[in-house]
């Protein structure tokens, strides 16, 4: 097999959304032994690339963005257990704890976050909808995660997000995790005013963003 | 004289409504519906539904779902708070209430959301009684001054105190049910009369896809027994929560209601119960849940035909808009809806008043609304005949150049066929420059001052008032929450 051929399917395939696809042809990569760091790098991540082009471009909606991240995973659970620790620590993102805070049950937005950034090779934890705000801080500490990301899709339940920023500070573990804030109602000055990390209007953005702060932008 | 058409519309043809009703029927027997409350899985194993213990799953056949329509019934009678005033609903008559139940309010002075609190409920149940196109209230704005634990009655046991009019209301939680049926019952002098009289509908919410939350089916089965007409609120959102075409999506809709419909009647064969809904063309980039798009609107007329085609009384959420302020937006949502739901002869329309994806309401916008229902009120009555011959006899002496600002024909009828113009401007321009090029929004927000002003409250008998503020009381302890009577109302 000639990796040159098999990248431009690879592209392919994750710009297709086309998930069978991309598990069969990470099938063959292991198979025949390539390089799967260099698989990922120049044959799955450029399709990545391409589909966040389309939908900043406002060709690509929902449906293409999530069957591309959806064929994304699927490679990745080919590949990730072929891979040595090393080189795994070298192409995957960090660990990142993801949620709908508390009292809010909205978690479509959270949902694609989730996906997009476990497509964009973070091991996600998802916590689910109308998630107490300390079980954030609890998750990311007994998984080890650097990042966590809120969802709030209410102004009456955004208020929790300044509030996990607190409870970060009274167990002095605020300057250890990245704080990313998201939602409807949450802007940039926002999370300026309740001193985040971050602030991601869209899923794409959101991936973008997560890489900046984990070095991987 | 001829009779005057009623102007309808049916965007189904009677074939794709038979076929989507049948797969509706095939999914809930191949399917089912997941029912997370052990009441509700109860009641339907024990009328020949196939129950899967291990995953909750309930498989409905269709002998079960007809049996339940043929003891639903098709025409609910709502009588207001005095008892005298009744409101049919089923046909193709139609009420407005403000879509509820908002959880933020547009403050006119900053154009901005904020949370709503006791004060804001207070005037914007008053500001509905006295909006004569809005037969109904809603409990209709979260008050974020009021203990959760208290939130779903406190909002009924205010606009009780407040208001005459019917009320759409719900609960958020389960046991918020049992005072507000008591809050109710006192009003009406026992749970028997509140039974033959009914004051409030109460909105069921299944999950979509095919699910019956613990809460909402606890609330469809307690309004069942107590007589209280459910409203069906199915809400699939077109290619994420639901099948992405209308049909696909009414095909769900159906199987929703259906289910509910079941439900409710195996909790009280008879009991009343509204084919309703609030689903939504998803925003394929925002992930939002669009009121004011068309094909939104296009599945509540569909799915409302489908009702009427199973002989149940109708609901929607329509005549509202995502637009965050009262512009342009705004308007032609909340006006388009409006229309359409009219012709549809949806019976419940529940929207005026309300922005952002149903999160928020406006006093403003709740006084332009009210004019936008009064024309869509005016052209349901239709085109009618009312003289014979229909014009020859206005123009009996006819001069060229004659003027029938002074014919008699004009004054019997004027005020009948022409509605006035309400807050929509109508001024000459020079008149309008004149006068501060005010635009409806700032004309709106007077009227809300004056509507205030000239509110009285309907006479409540002092000890009802007791017996509510007792209910409240008791509700209040229950809840640990305590409670006091606002010195608002």
């Amino acid at each position: 097999m000639i990796a040159t051929e098999i990248y431009p399917q690879m592209t392919e395939a994750i710009v297709a959304g086309d998930q069978d696809a991309a598990r069969r042809l990470a099938e063959d990569a292991v198979r025949a032994g390539l390089d799967l760091v260099q698989v990922i790098e120049q044959g799955y991540v450029p399709g990545l690339q391409k589909v966040g082009e389309l939908w900043e471009q406002g060709e690509y909606f929902l449906p293409e963005l999530i069957s591309s991240a959806e064929a994304m995973k699927g490679a990745m659970t080919v590949l990730e257990p072929a891979l040595n620790r090393q080189a795994a620590r070298a192409v995957m993102g960090g660990r990142v704890v993801i949620g709908t805070v508390e009292g809010d049950i909205h978690d479509i937005g959270k949902n694609l976050v989730a996906s997009m950034l476990q497509a964009g090779g973070f091991e996600v934890f998802d916590l689910g909808a109308d998630v107490k705000m300390e079980r954030f801080i609890d998750k990311a500490e007994e998984v080890g995660a650097r990042m966590i990301c809120l969802s709030a899709l209410l102004t009456t339940t955004m208020m929790n997000q300044r509030r996990l920023i607190g409870l970060l500070r009274d167990r002095g573990l605020r300057d250890k995790y990245k704080v990313l804030v998201g939602g409807a109602p949450a802007t940039r000055k926002w999370a300026e005013e309740i001193g985040a990390d971050g602030f991601a209007e869209n899923a794409v953005a959101a991936v973008k963003l997560a890489k900046a702060l984990s070095g991987r932008g | 004289m001829i009779e005057t058409r009623k102007p309808k519309l049916e965007l189904l043809s009677r074939e794709l409504i038979e076929q989507i009703v049948d797969e509706a029927l095939t999914l809930l027997e191949r399917h089912g519906v997941l029912v997370e409350n052990a009441v509700a899985a109860g009641l339907l194993e024990a009328a020949g539904a196939v129950a899967d213990r291990g995953t909750g799953q309930v498989r409905i056949g269709r002998k079960i779902v007809e049996a339940a329509l043929a003891t639903a019934p098709a025409v609910i009678t709502l009588y207001d708070r005095t008892g005298t005033r009744s409101y049919t609903v089923g046909g193709d008559e139609v009420h407005f209430d403000p879509g509820s139940a908002a959880v933020a309010l547009l403050d006119h002075a900053t154009q901005s959301e904020r949370k709503a609190t006791t004060a804001d409920l207070v005037d914007f149940t008053k500001l509905v009684e006295t909006l004569d196109h809005l037969h109904f209230q809603s409990t209709g704005l979260i008050a974020a001054d009021v203990p959760s634990p208290l939130a779903d009655g406190y909002r009924l046991y205010a606009g009780l105190c407040l208001s005459e009019k019917p009320f759409v209301t719900g609960t958020f939680r389960v046991e918020s049910f049992r005072p507000m049926k008591d809050l109710l019952a006192a009003v009406r002098g026992g749970e028997a009369a509140l039974r033959q009289k009914p004051l409030a509908i109460f909105d069921a919410c299944p999950s979509p896809p095919l699910k019956w939350s613990h809460l909402t089916s606890q609330s469809l089965i307690d309004a069942a027994r107590a007589g209280l007409p459910s409203e069906l609120i199915s809400m699939g959102m077109t290619g994420a929560t639901s099948p992405t075409t209308i049909a696909g999506t009414l095909v769900q809709h159906v199987a929703e209601n259906l289910s509910g419909v079941v439900i409710g009647q195996l909790a009280a064969a008879g009991s009343p119960i509204i084919f309703g809904g609030s689903p939504s063309s998803f925003d394929m980039r925002k992930g939002t849940t669009p009121m004011g798009a068309i094909e939104t609107m296009m599945i509540d007329a569909a799915y409302a035909q489908i009702g009427k085609h199973l002989k149940l009384p109708t609901h929607a959420y329509m005549a509202l808009s995502d637009a965050k302020v009262n512009d342009p937006q705004a308007g032609f949502e909340t006006a388009l809806g409006a229309v359409l739901a009219v012709l549809a002869g949806i019976n419940v329309i529940s929207g005026p008043g309300m922005l952002d994806f149903e999160s928020a309401q406006s006093l403003e916008k709740l006084v332009i609304d009210d004019g936008i229902c009064a024309m869509a009120y005016r052209l349901l009555d239709g085109i009618a005949q009312r003289d014979d011959p229909v014009a020859l006899g206005a123009f009996e002496g006819f001069k060229p150049g004659m003027s029938f600002l002074t014919h008699p024909q004009t004054r019997r009828w004027y005020r009948t066929e022409h509605i006035p113009a309400g807050l929509a401007d109508r001024d000459p321009y020079e008149a309008w420059v004149a006068a501060g090029r005010t635009s409806i929004v700032d004309k709106a927000h007077a009227d809300v001052a004056r509507r205030l002003k000239l509110y009285a409250a309907p006479p409540l008998a002092a000890e009802t008032r007791r017996e509510l503020d007792r209910i409240m009381a008791a509700h209040g302890r229950a809840a640990g929450v305590g409670f006091k009577p606002s010195t608002l109302f």
